[in-house]
Parts: C-alpha cells; sequence; structure tokens
C-alpha cells in the first residue's frame, strides 16, 4: 500500500468535538473516490469511536486529550483513535450488540465500526487506554483511473 | 442542531434539525424529559425530516425515552428520517419497535 496523504490531530474530550472529527476526516476522506456512502458510513463509525474515548475511556472528563490518525492509501483509508483513558476490561463483551455499561447507550457503537469499515481492530487495557483502528477499502477501478 | 417542541393533545412532537449526536444528546435528553414531565403527553412523534445524521448517541436518545413511554403504555412514531439515517435506524432494529410515518398529520392521527 503507498501512503498518499496523513494528517495526525490530537482534541480535548469534548462532545463538540465529535462533529468536529467527523467533518475533518468525511473531507480528508474525499481525496480518494468513495462514494457518498462510503462517507456516511466513515463518519458514523468515526463518530462512534470518538463518542466512545469520551464517554467510556475518559468517563466525561473533558479536560482529557484524544489522538486521531488518519491515512490515505492506494487501497484506502486507515483511521486510528486513541486515548489513554480507563480502557475496556473485556474487549469482546464490549462488543457484543446489546452491551452497554450505560442503559441510555444501545451498545451499537462497536457494531456500526464492524459493520461499516473492512477491518476493525480494539487494543485495550485496563487504566492504559484504548486504540481503535480501522479501514475502508476505496474502489479499487476508481482508485486506479489507469485501469 | 436546533431543535423544538409542541404538545399536541396527548403527544409530545419533536422536531429536530441537524446533527444527533453527542454534542446534544444531553441537552436534548434533559428537555425531553422535563417536557414529558411538565406536560400529559403520554406519546411521543420524532419529525427527523431536517436531520442529516445519527448515530448511536442520538438513537440512545430516543430509546430511552421510548423506554419511558412505553412503560405507561405510551407510542413512539418517526416521521420522515432521510435515506442516510433511515439506514442507521433500520440498522440498529429501532425501526422494528418504532412506527414510522411520512407526515406529522398522520403520525397524529394515527398514534394515539
Amino acid at each position: 500500500m503507498k501512503l498518499i496523504n496523513q494528517f495526525k490531530l490530537q482534541f480535548k474530550s469534548i462532545a463538540e468535538n465529535v462533529a468536529f472529527a467527523r467533518v475533518t476526516v468525511a473531507a480528508f476522506a474525499s481525496q480518494l473516490d468513495y462514494t457518498l456512502n462510503d462517507l456516511e458510513e466513515i463518519k458514523v463509525a468515526l463518530s462512534e469511536a470518538i463518542t466512545n474515548a469520551i464517554v467510556h475511556g475518559y468517563e466525561n472528563d473533558h479536560q482529557q486529550i484524544i489522538e486521531l490518525t488518519v491515512s490515505l492509501t492506494d487501497a484506502g483509508m486507515e483511521i486510528r483513535v486513541e486515548d489513554k483513558g480507563k480502557g475496556i476490561e473485556d474487549i469482546a463483551r464490549a462488543m457484543e450488540p446489546t452491551y452497554s455499561t450505560d442503559p441510555e447507550r444501545m451498545g451499537l457503537g462497536f457494531v456500526f465500526m464492524q459493520s461499516f469499515m473492512d477491518e476493525f481492530q480494539v487494543d485495550s487495557a485496563p487504566g492504559k487506554g484504548t486504540t481503535v483502528v480501522m479501514f475502508k477499502k476505496v474502489n479499487s477501478a476508481a482508485a486506479n483511473p489507469e485501469h | 442542531m436546533q431543535w423544538n417542541f409542541e404538545v399536541d393533545a396527548n403527544t409530545l412532537v419533536v422536531r429536530l434539525a441537524g446533527e444527533f449526536d453527542l454534542g446534544a444528546a444531553d441537552k436534548i435528553r434533559r428537555e425531553l424529559d422535563d417536557a414529558l414531565d411538565s406536560s400529559e403527553a403520554r406519546h411521543i412523534i420524532f419529525n427527523l425530516s431536517s436531520v442529516t445524521y445519527i448515530d448511536s448517541t442520538g438513537l440512545g436518545v430516543m430509546l430511552g425515552r421510548y423506554k419511558r413511554i412505553s412503560q405507561y403504555g405510551g407510542k413512539m412514531a418517526l416521521v420522515n428520517p432521510q435515506p442516510q439515517v433511515k439506514r442507521i435506524l433500520e440498522l440498529s432494529g429501532l425501526l422494528s419497535i418504532i412506527t414510522e410515518y411520512s407526515d406529522e398529520t398522520e403520525a397524529l392521527a394515527k398514534i394515539d
């Protein structure tokens, strides 16, 4: 995979930054030939990852920092969302569709990330934080216009 | 995101516009609960025609209110979600428990 473009961003763990990150990543993603539907899926997956970092990782402590790294390659886009929050005790359980530690939330965050992205990985350790890495393929014909 | 509420007989009509995510969720949740506390409304209609984005946080606000009103026999309805919003609603399973209508008039006529 050839790296075409990349950015790294650090921002505070506040709710307003979910939309900020979503708009930023969607604008960056438009450098590749994604469909509008792909962009919508990327926006939801990214928002779920940032929301999890704020609500679960940092438990709504707004003084913490989330790091977002987005890489565009000829194959697609990789999104990495990293927090240094409380981490996840049991990743397999957290990824069950109806699992949520908060009755107001539906436990759908991981489901949307998994459904909408082609690759999805969570690394987490209690007390150390959580890193989510997701990859969305771009249509190969569109990414290689000579074909 | 912008929103306004209106009570029509026993139904709270909630009109939302913009992006329904964590940025607005807490405030909308509080105001919805206040509106339910201070009115005779049993049912809720969410008019989603101007909502351009929703994720699990927005869905959670709706589901939380659904749980609350359904305890007392209340019903929830949705009006006219845009395609990208409707897809999220479908994937979440919310559309299997909440009825969708094409406009507020129809929703108001049929919800009770």
